[in-house]
C-alpha cells in the first residue's frame, strides 16, 4: 500500500525557509516539496487521474464525563467532541479547519478549530445534535463535508450510578474519500500514513512523495498520544467483513438451489406434455 | 423526572422558596377542598412557576412615586385631513399636560405620487392611437384619487377597459415621461419603469394561467400529480440503470460457486486488511468504475454517504415491500442494516448481500408464479409428474431459510388444495375417476 521510505529528491538540498519556523500552520516540507518539482508544468499537476479515490479513514464523536461533586444545575459534564485519524495520525494532511456548530445557548456557538487535533471541549448539561464542517487545505478540495454527531453526556443504563472516571464514549467511524484526485495531490500524499492510496498502474510518472511527518511543527497533529487517547476504540474490519462473507455464502446457496428448482420446474411442462402424447 | 431536571426544578411538588410557600400551606389548609382540588387538578399538581400576583405587593405600594396621570375628553387636529373637521378623543395627560405632537395615526396616510403632464408633453411624448386624451386624463385623475389601486381604477373608468390595458397605458405614459424629462437616459436607467416596463400580454396570459391553476378540477390535480410521478420514476429509473451499468458485477456466476465461497470465507481469516480489497469475490477493476457518476461529481464524500446512494439505486427497481424484506433479511442474519465499520470493502461486501438478497426475493417470487402455473397444467394434464419428490425437497428449502419465508410456503400448499378441488371448472369430465383424481397415489403404487 505504501511505497515505503520517501527518496531523497536530489534538487532539494536547501533547507527550509526561516520564514515558516514557528508558525505551526505552515508545512515547510510541503511548500518547499511543491518548490522542487518547479520543472513540472502546472497543468500536468492539475491533471485528476481518472477511476482512482484516495480514502481517509476518520472516527469522529464525543467523550463526556460527569463532574460528580462539582457539577451543577446547568453544568454536570465536561466532554470533548473530535474528528480523528481512525489509526490516530494527522489529519492535518487534508483538513485546514474545522468548524463545530454547537447549540444555540452556548457562548459564541460557531467554534472554529485551525489545526490538528482537531477537537473541541466544553462543559454544559444537554445533550444536542453537533455539525461538524470540514475544511480542507486548496490543494484538496474547495468543497466542505458536513457530519453530525449527537452528544451523548448519559450512559445507556439510565438508573445506574455516574462515575467521575469512566466517560461515556460514542465514537463513529467513516471514510473521508476524494475521488478522482488531482495528480498533485496524489503525490503529496501517497506515503502519509493517514491516507489510504490505491496502487497506480505502472507508466504513470508522478513526483516523487513529500516528507511525511514534519518535525519542524511545534504543534503534533497526530492524536497517537493524546489525553484521552485510552478511551479510543479500536475499529477493526475483520470482524464485519466475515460476518458478510458468512452472510453472502448463504444467501448465493439459496440463489442456487432456487435457481435449480425453477430449472425443473421450467422441464415440467415439457415432461407432461409428453405424457399426454402417450 | 428528566424535564424536571432540565427545566432545574426541585423533584418535589412543593418548592422550598420563600414565595410559594405560604400559598400551598394556605390552599391546603383551607376546609373547603373541593375548590382547591380541582384547581390543582388543572395545574397539575404543581404550583405555579412564576408568581402571579403578590399580595404583599397589592397591600402595599399605591404608586405613589410615580406621575400624576388622568383622562380628559379633548379636541385633535390631524395632518391627514383637508377639511378642518373638529373631533374628540380621550387623551391621556400626564401632570396636567396633554400631549403633543400630530394625531398618531397620521403617519399613515401615503399617498402615491402621479405624474402630471402638461398639453405640449402629450402632444409631444404622450400620444396613442388607442387612447384618447380625455380617457388618458381620466385615468390619470382616478389613479391620483385612488392611489394606483387599478382594481378600484378600472371599476370606476367611465369607458370599457381591463385593468391590463389601464395599467399599461399608465405605465407606458409614466415612463415616457421619466424618460423625455432626464436630463440624460443614465439618470432614470435605475428606475424600475424603465428598467422594465410592463408587458400587457405577458400579464394577460399569466393572469390566465394562474386562473386555470385555480380552476382545476381534483380530477386534473390528481392526473398532474400522476403524471410528475411518473416522470420522476422515468428519471430515476435511468439514473439507476446508467449507476447499474457502472458497477457491472454478474449476479449470475455467483450462483453456483458455492465451494469457492467457503474458501473465501476462510482464506479471509488469514489474509490482513489490506489484501482484503483486492481477494473478495468482486474483481478488482469492477471497483474503481463502481463510483457512479453523481458520486465523482461530488469530489469529496463520506463512505457512508456513497454506500446510501448505491443502496438507493439498487432498491429502486423495488418496491417498498421488497425492501422491507431486504432489510429483515438482513437482521435476520446479523448483519447490521448500516455497516459499523463502513471502509471500501465492508462496503461493497455489503452492497453486494442486499443485491444478491434481492436476487433471492425475485426469484422466490418467480418460483411461487411458476408453481403456481405449474400446478394449474397439471391438473389440467392428469399427467404424472414427480410431484411428491418435488414438495419435499421444497419443503425442506422453505424450512431452512429465514422464517419470513415460512407462511410463504402455507400460501402455496393452500393454493395448490384450492386448485385441485375444482377441476371441472377447467375440464371436461375426467374419463376415469381414480386416475385423474389421485395421480400421485397411482404413482406411488405404480413405485
Amino acid at each position: 500500500m505504501y511505497r515505503g521510505l520517501p527518496t531523497i529528491h536530489p534538487k532539494r538540498t536547501k533547507k527550509p525557509p526561516k520564514i515558516f519556523e514557528g508558525n505551526g500552520r505552515k508545512v515547510p516540507g510541503r511548500i518547499d516539496w511543491y518548490a522542487s518539482i518547479e520543472f513540472r508544468g502546472a497543468h500536468q499537476l492539475t491533471r485528476r487521474l481518472k477511476d482512482v479515490e484516495i480514502s481517509f479513514p476518520i472516527v469522529y464523536g464525543t467523550i463526556a464525563f460527569w463532574l460528580g461533586k462539582k457539577a451543577s444545575e446547568y453544568n454536570s459534564h465536561k466532554w470533548t467532541v473530535y474528528v480523528r485519524g481512525a489509526t490516530n495520525e494527522d489529519l492535518g494532511v487534508i483538513v485546514k479547519r474545522a468548524v463545530f456548530q454547537l447549540h444555540p445557548s452556548f457562548n459564541n456557538p460557531t467554534r472554529v478549530v485551525e489545526s490538528a487535533p482537531f477537537e473541541l471541549s466544553e462543559s454544559g448539561w444537554g445533550e444536542f445534535e453537533i455539525a461538524i464542517r470540514l475544511f480542507f487545505h486548496s490543494d484538496v478540495c474547495d468543497k466542505q463535508l458536513d457530519l453530525y454527531h449527537q452528544l451523548k453526556l448519559f450512559p445507556e443504563d439510565e438508573n445506574g450510578p455516574q462515575s467521575i472516571k469512566k466517560p461515556v464514549v460514542v465514537e463513529i467511524y467513516d471514510e473521508i474519500v476524494f475521488s478522482e484526485p488531482t495528480e498533485a495531490l496524489f503525490a503529496r500524499v501517497q506515503n502519509h500514513p493517514a491516507a489510504i492510496v490505491p496502487r497506480l498502474p505502472s507508466g504513470l510518472n508522478l513526483p516523487p512523495p513529500g516528507p511525511v511527518n514534519n518535525i519542524n511543527e511545534k504543534k503534533r497533529g497526530d492524536t497517537k498520544d493524546h489525553p484521552l487517547n485510552q478511551w479510543f476504540m479500536n475499529f477493526s474490519e475483520a470482524d464485519e467483513l466475515l460476518k458478510l462473507a458468512a452472510a453472502r455464502q448463504y444467501v448465493q446457496g439459496h440463489v442456487g438451489k432456487l435457481r435449480r428448482q425453477l430449472s425443473m420446474i421450467d422441464g415440467l411442462p415439457q415432461l407432461s406434455k409428453a405424457a399426454l402424447g402417450q | 423526572m428528566d424535564a424536571k431536571d432540565i427545566l432545574g426544578l426541585p423533584k418535589n411538588p412543593f418548592p422550598a422558596t420563600q414565595e410559594k410557600k405560604p400559598r400551598p400551606q394556605k390552599e391546603t389548609q383551607r376546609k373547603p377542598d373541593g375548590v382547591h382540588r380541582e384547581v390543582y387538578a388543572l395545574t397539575g399538581g404543581m404550583a405555579p412557576l412564576m408568581p402571579t400576583i403578590e399580595v404583599s405587593h397589592l397591600k402595599k405600594r399605591q404608586n405613589t412615586e410615580k406621575e400624576k396621570i388622568s383622562w380628559q375628553w379633548l379636541p385633535f387636529t390631524s395632518s391627514a385631513r383637508t377639511d378642518n373637521l373638529q373631533l374628540y378623543h380621550w387623551v391621556r395627560v400626564v401632570n396636567g399636560v396633554p400631549p403633543t405632537g400630530d394625531y398618531s395615526f397620521a403617519k399613515y396616510n401615503k399617498s402615491v405620487d402621479v405624474v402630471k403632464y402638461t398639453d405640449e408633453e402629450y402632444k409631444k411624448h404622450l400620444t396613442d392611437p388607442m387612447w384618447s386624451r380625455e380617457e388618458t386624463d381620466q385615468l390619470f385623475d382616478l389613479c391620483e384619487r385612488f392611489d394606483l389601486r387599478f382594481i378600484i381604477i378600472a371599476d370606476r373608468f367611465p369607458y370599457p377597459r381591463t385593468v391590463e390595458e389601464l395599467k399599461s397605458r399608465y405605465y407606458a405614459v409614466t415612463r415616457a415621461l421619466l424618460l423625455a424629462r432626464a436630463p440624460s437616459t443614465g439618470d432614470v436607467s435605475g428606475n424600475p419603469i424603465v428598467k422594465e416596463p410592463y408587458n400587457m400580454t405577458h400579464e394577460v396570459e399569466r393572469k390566465r394561467a394562474l386562473s386555470v391553476v385555480l380552476s382545476q378540477t381534483k380530477q386534473q390535480e390528481q392526473r398532474d400529480a400522476e403524471i410528475l410521478a411518473e416522470a420522476k420514476q422515468i428519471m430515476e429509473s435511468r439514473m439507476a440503470s446508467k449507476s447499474a451499468e457502472d458497477v457491472e458485477l454478474p449476479v449470475n456466476q455467483i450462483g453456483n460457486e458455492g465451494s469457492e465461497a467457503t474458501a473465501h470465507a476462510e482464506s479471509i481469516s488469514l489474509l490482513n486488511t489490506n489484501h482484503l480489497s483486492s481477494s473478495t469475490a468482486a474483481p478488482p477493476t469492477a471497483e474503481c468504475t463502481s463510483t457512479p457518476a453523481s458520486l465523482r461529481m461530488l469530489r469529496v464524500y463520506l463512505r457512508t454517504h456513497a454506500l446510501e446512494q448505491m443502496v438507493q439505486a439498487a432498491n429502486s427497481s423495488a418496491g417498498l415491500r421488497t425492501i422491507k424484506r431486504v432489510d429483515q433479511t438482513l437482521q435476520d442474519l446479523g448483519v447490521h442494516l448500516k455497516p459499523k465499520i463502513p471502509t471500501k470493502s465492508v462496503c461493497a461486501e455489503h452492497l453486494e448481500l442486499r443485491k444478491e438478497i434481492l436476487t433471492l426475493l425475485n426469484l422466490q417470487k418467480q418460483l411461487q408464479n411458476r408453481e403456481a402455473e405449474a400446478s394449474v397444467n397439471r391438473d389440467n394434464s392428469y399427467a404424472e409428474t414427480p410431484s411428491t419428490p418435488k414438495r419435499s425437497y421444497r419443503g425442506d428449502v422453505e424450512r431452512s431459510l429465514v422464517p419470513d419465508s415460512a407462511g410463504f410456503g402455507g400460501d402455496r400448499v393452500g393454493k395448490r388444495d384450492h386448485k385441485r378441488k375444482a377441476p371441472g371448472r377447467f375440464t371436461d369430465a375426467p374419463p376415469s375417476p381414480p386416475q385423474s383424481k389421485r395421480p400421485r397415489k397411482l404413482k406411488s403404487s405404480d413405485g
